[in-house]
């Protein structure tokens, strides 16, 4: 049931990308000849520009925030976007506050962890259950539907007293382990290797090639897309999540980025151009990696979907 | 394929379902063992049956962060299946520039949660952007951060704003598998855009509909940042905003947290999750029938 609630979007998601990306796959003559009129692409991009201020524009104001100086009103009316004379003064004074650079680093440790872990364990796991029979296969497809479905939240409290049994409470790896390997990309995984073809493999079954070596040298190269996929998900997923290092961490010198800001909310509520600096350093890297990543990604997204 | 005898499949599998078992199935089963106990975080707790449940229904609080939870649910849905339906057709048409408005889109998803709570609580102060213009317009301030119930909406609006991106891309993808041919039969027939949109696209993606429905609204159901960081840690003033998982977060955890009761109260958002989902998973059943 959940499989198909999972599959459903990313195998649509290929097709979006197949006939998005190449549109000679519509005839062309037919179009042309209804060709939309000027004044509804020129709507169209009237529209574009409304809706890209409404999602863009609160980070432009935040950071246009961390750049004003103590000089400048930043209650001012009408407001302004631009600074009067920009400066990174409050983001030294952010600095010299909290930690930040040790709460980035500390976010860096846990989502590169995560990114690294996810795809290691999913692929592996995912090939398995792809590609080898079994006595058991079903039940451990179940164990990882099942525990996609546990929601976080309902098991947090959980979590944390295994966390503290195993005294791992107020450590990075503690906020790592819970979700270091996902049932939802163990899955994707899985249809990303049910999708490639078998001969290759039982060519190199043939030549006496061992599980692992099937595994490294030809079934995981043909799926880096998928691959990309989890590691930006689980990096993205553990660089922004804020429910569960709160519950973990308690010492400032373990905080990671998220839990740092929301202190530095708390005790420096009334100065909005330090709170300000601080989104910007934690948001900054992230879409920066997102443009960098976001062809690569709809691609491999697209990938996992027609084989899948 | 052929079948495997020897333990290389285990090997295979062994860390994902160590890690899966460890945390996540054997942190559920210890939640509901819980849930019958008086535990405690630093103490084990004796068996005490129902009481946790009874005292849960007698609990105010309870009744609040389940209102504040449902409510969310019943405002964030209907936007959350509506809006990135009309952006993902705004954003369709292969036109120059498409990749980067559909990349900008999405940053509010990239963004974590905490930035953009922190980011909408500089815009929606008191003295903060929305209300300057506000005020500028001669509308005069509101306190979207200070009223209890307009607290809850500013939240819901952030959730529905950081949320539009992703739901965006699923539409995308369901409104490429909407065969042209059949708009230009109806644009030929002398249907308008929003005719051709309510017969030929709604009932194209409506199964995308269904599906947005059932993951808005168990995201919706377990809100969490969104209204900790606007209203803080206890929920604006007297709690008034407390959502379920709050509460969780609140009466579970710290040195005196009750991890019994907490767990009881964990139990339950399992259950509204899962019927959730069910719920709307029927719906969808019948839609495919």
């Amino acid at each position: 049931m959940s499989e198909r609630v999972m599959a459903r979007p990313v195998r649509a998601r290929g097709r979006a990308e197949r006939e998005d990306g190449t549109p000679a796959a519509v005839p062309r003559g037919r179009r042309a000849g209804r060709r939309p009129p000027r004044w509804s692409l020129l709507l169209r991009y009237l529209l574009l520009l409304a809706v890209l201020a409404l999602t863009v524009g609160p980070f432009l104001w935040q950071l246009s925030t961390s750049l004003k100086g103590p000089g400048e009103d930043i209650y001012r009316y009408p407001p302004s976007l631009v600074p009067h004379r920009a400066t990174l003064a409050n983001y030294g004074e952010v600095a010299r506050i909290i930690p930040v650079w040790d709460f980035a680093l500390n976010s860096l440790k846990v989502a590169a962890a995560n990114a690294v872990t996810n795809c290691a364990g999913a692929a592996l796991a995912g090939y398995a259950l792809a590609r080898m029979r079994f006595r058991g296969r079903r039940a451990a497809l179940v164990v990882f539907v099942m525990a996609m479905l546990v929601p976080v939240e309902s098991i947090m409290i959980a979590q944390f007293v295994t966390m503290r049994e195993l005294q791992l409470n107020n450590t990075l790896l503690g906020v790592v382990l819970p979700g270091c390997i996902g049932g939802m990309n163990v899955l994707l995984m899985r249809n990303a290797f049910a999708g490639l073809p078998y001969e290759v493999e039982e060519a190199a079954f043939v030549d006496g090639a061992n599980a692992w070596q099937r595994f490294v040298r030809i079934a995981l190269p043909s799926v880096k897309g998928t691959l990309a996929v989890v590691a930006i998900f689980a990096f993205m997923g553990a660089w922004d999540d804020f429910l569960w290092p709160l519950i973990v961490l308690s010492d400032q010198s373990k905080f990671t980025l998220t839990i740092g800001l929301n202190f530095l909310h708390g005790t420096f509520a009334d100065n909005q151009r330090l709170v300000a600096a601080g989104t910007v350093i934690a948001v900054l890297p992230l879409i920066v990696l997102f443009a960098c990543l976001q062809r690569y990604f709809f691609r491999g997204v697209g990938e996992g979907a027609v084989k899948g | 394929m052929r079948t495997h005898r020897s333990a290389s499949p285990w090997l295979f599998l062994a860390p994902g379902l160590l890690v899966v078992a460890a945390f996540s199935l054997y942190p559920f089963l210890s939640t509901v063992a819980h849930s019958f106990t008086d535990a405690r975080t630093l103490t084990e707790g004796r068996f005490t049956g129902g009481a946790n449940y009874r005292e849960l229904i007698q609990d105010a609080m309870f009744w609040t962060g389940l209102r504040n939870s449902v409510l969310y649910v019943l405002g964030v849905v209907p936007l959350l299946v509506v809006l990135p339906l009309l952006l993902a057709m705004l954003v369709q048409r292969q036109i120059p520039g498409i990749t980067f408005f559909r990349a900008a889109f999405y940053t509010p998803v990239v963004a974590s949660v905490v930035v953009v709570g922190l980011i909408w609580v500089w815009l929606l102060d008191d003295r903060g952007l929305i209300n300057a213009l506000l005020d500028g317009l001669g509308f005069g301030r509101a306190g979207f951060l200070s009223d209890p119930w307009l607290l809850l909406f500013s939240a819901m609006t952030v959730t529905v704003w950081k949320g539009l991106g992703y739901y965006m891309i699923i539409y995308l993808a369901a409104l490429a598998n909407v065969p042209r041919e059949l708009h230009e039969a109806c644009a030929v027939d002398g249907a308008g855009a929003v005719r051709r949109f309510l017969t030929v696209t709604v009932p194209a993606v409506r199964p995308t509909m269904v599906l947005v429905a059932a993951l808005s609204a168990v995201n919706a159901f377990k809100v969490f940042s969104e209204v900790y960081l606007m209203a803080g840690p206890t929920g604006g003033p007297g709690g008034e905003d407390t959502t379920l998982v709050m509460l969780v977060q609140q009466v579970g955890t710290g040195l005196s947290g009750r991890v019994g009761y907490a767990s009881a109260l964990s139990v339950v958002v399992f259950v509204i999750t899962l019927g959730l989902m069910l719920l709307v998973l029927r719906a969808n059943r019948r839609e495919d029938a």
